[in-house]
């Protein structure tokens, strides 16, 4: 079975977004980009299953292809997926920032190439926090979706998915081909060992361009401005509990 | 312009994510139907009937839509998108699942989450956690739109629009096999008018629920915790307030043990007032917090319960 990976280079996690002056977005400049979280999380599981480990069945998975849609810096973070298991990389190179629409479109061009019976993809990006790609390119390509999974079982054609859902659990089985989003808690991603790393340098990335596919990406949004949100001030510190509810009361929510 | 919001249906009822979405579709038209899907949904079709403001309510049933399974509601809702402009959902976790599914078979370029309605093509939401807000400006003909409940007042009750039945599309490629509910007698954290929250300076499961859950009783609250908290076991995922779970804005916030990451203030910090009680004085939970207590939880909470009577 070859599972395509789909993964997105952004700011990373632990650095604290900070809006540009002209207000036309967030300040990239000299920030730290690492993959997207819940993309590494994806990267992990379809190595798991191409080793067999937990309960993946040996031999479930043959190869793993990881796809970025970016600037030619995304390779890094292709590198990164192939230092931690994958099996070789494509960049479909773009400085353009597209939509999730126009990346499910470029990614539905890359499926009908690859033919991969999964995709496996993190349920969003930490930066536009749209949580659509994986249903969008699930709808375009007329394939089940399973989201939000934090639990995936793999077994007689079919992706036994169990999902992160408000107020508890959802399990659903998805016919193969199926594309899978995943949750926090699918498992921890691995650090890439040194040698992994080395060898990773000599595995395959093609690079493409976006008009080598020949899908419509043009914008459908326009941005009129980015802001800061609102901030908070910090109260008053009192010096008691029972201070605390006479302060409450006072203030109507008790 | 006419608009759609589909239910967020709870049995035999809607949930007040539904009269939420209400508000802000009523802010881009008066024509404001909403789609109630499921199986056995008559009655939760006559509760959203109520919602004031309302034109009518669509009843769309079948296997498939009981679960609300993604592939059966973008297949329903497609089938009746020729008669709206617009297409709102509350950003629930299935709200989530079937909107960019629908857009897509639309080829509509989804805008996720919104938390305020600038005009009926404009809207603002969230980016990068809530670090910043995004003001965008839709080209599409038709708005595939979810929305931020906590971001938008519930429409009143006092409605009767009459109730119409559609035809409901099946599943096709995927299946329901089970679920597992967690179940409480407490608000639901989403809708709760208080929260309290744990951290991971609880220490263990046993202590988180020896010290929030009496005190959520007391109080008629919902339990939250950080994603510290849930990380290390003490609190079931589902309980998770912030950028990777929940995002909650109640009348009063109590947050106990928890030292304020970023993440976790992006799930809490538009709540009406906001309770800290940590030891460390310099934890960031401070700097939102309109009341702080510097304490141990273990002193602090036990003369909470008392200070309550």
């Amino acid at each position: 079975m070859k599972v395509l990976v789909p993964v997105k280079r952004v700011i990373d996690y632990n650095v604290k977004a900070r809006v540009k002056a002209d207000q036309t977005g967030v300040d990239l400049a000299n920030v730290k980009m690492s993959m997207n979280p819940f993309d590494e999380i994806a990267v992990e599981e379809a190595v798991r299953m191409k080793e067999g480990k937990e309960h993946h069945a040996a031999g479930t998975v043959d190869e793993i292809v990881v796809v970025s849609i970016g600037v030619t810096q995304a390779q890094e973070t292709i590198r990164t997926a192939l230092a931690m298991g994958a099996d070789r990389g494509l960049l479909i190179q773009s400085d353009a920032d597209l939509e999730p629409l126009a990346i499910a479109k470029l990614l539905k061009a890359v499926v009908d190439e690859e033919k991969p019976d999964l995709v496996l993809l993190g349920k969003q990006s930490i930066d536009g926090d749209n949580n659509a790609v994986g249903q969008m390119l699930a709808a375009l390509l007329d394939w089940p979706q399973a989201t939000f999974a934090g639990k995936i079982v793999l077994a007689d054609g079919k992706a036994t998915v169990t999902r992160e859902v408000d107020g508890g659990l959802q399990t659903l089985a998805a016919t193969l081909p199926a594309v899978v989003s995943v949750d926090l808690r699918l498992n921890t991603p691995r650090y890439a060992s040194l040698p992994n790393i080395m060898k990773a340098k000599k595995k395959e990335i093609a690079v493409k361009a976006v008009a080598d596919y020949g899908v419509d990406t043009a914008p459908r949004l326009k941005v009129i401005k980015v802001t800061a949100p609102p901030t908070r001030s910090a109260g008053i510190k009192v010096a008691d509990a029972a201070e605390l509810v006479s302060k409450l009361k006072t203030a109507g929510v008790l | 312009m006419a608009v759609l919001v589909i239910a967020d249906r709870d049995g035999d009822t809607v949930r007040d994510t539904t009269h939420k979405t209400v508000t802000a579709a009523l802010k881009l038209s008066g024509d404001v139907d909403i789609l109630v899907i499921g199986q056995g949904s008559k009655a939760a079709a006559d509760a959203a009937a109520k919602i004031a403001g309302v034109r009518k309510v669509l009843l769309a049933e079948s296997a498939g839509l009981g679960h609300q399974l993604a592939e059966a509601v973008a297949a329903t809702v497609t089938g009746l998108a020729g008669g709206y402009d617009a297409i709102l959902s509350p950003a629930t976790t299935d709200g989530k699942n079937f909107m960019p599914r629908i857009a897509a078979k639309l080829d509509v370029a989804p805008i996720s989450d919104i938390i305020e309605v600038v005009s009926n093509d404009t809207f603002v939401r969230p980016i990068y956690a809530g670090n910043a807000l995004e003001t965008i400006q839709s080209g599409d003909g038709k708005k595939v739109i979810t929305v931020r409940p906590t971001s938008f007042d519930a429409a009143a009750e006092g409605g009767s629009a009459p109730v119409e039945t559609v035809a409901g599309a099946d599943a096709g490629k995927a299946a329901f096999v089970s679920e597992e509910m967690v179940k409480s007698d407490r608000p639901e954290l989403g809708a709760a008018n208080i929260v309290v929250s744990g951290g991971r300076a609880l220490g263990s499961a046993e202590e988180f629920h020896a010290v929030m859950d009496p005190l959520a009783d007391r109080l008629g609250a919902a339990v939250g915790a950080s994603r510290a908290a849930v990380d290390a076991g003490y609190a079931p995922n589902d309980y998770q307030v912030g950028q990777t779970g929940k995002v909650v804005a109640p009348a009063l916030y109590i947050a106990i043990g928890i030292s304020g990451a970023i993440q976790h203030l992006a799930g809490m910090k538009d709540s009406k007032i906001i309770v800290a009680i940590n030891k460390d004085a310099d934890a960031p939970i401070f700097q939102v917090a309109d009341y702080g207590i510097v304490g141990d939880y273990k002193v602090i909470v036990p003369e909470l319960m008392k200070a309550l009577g």
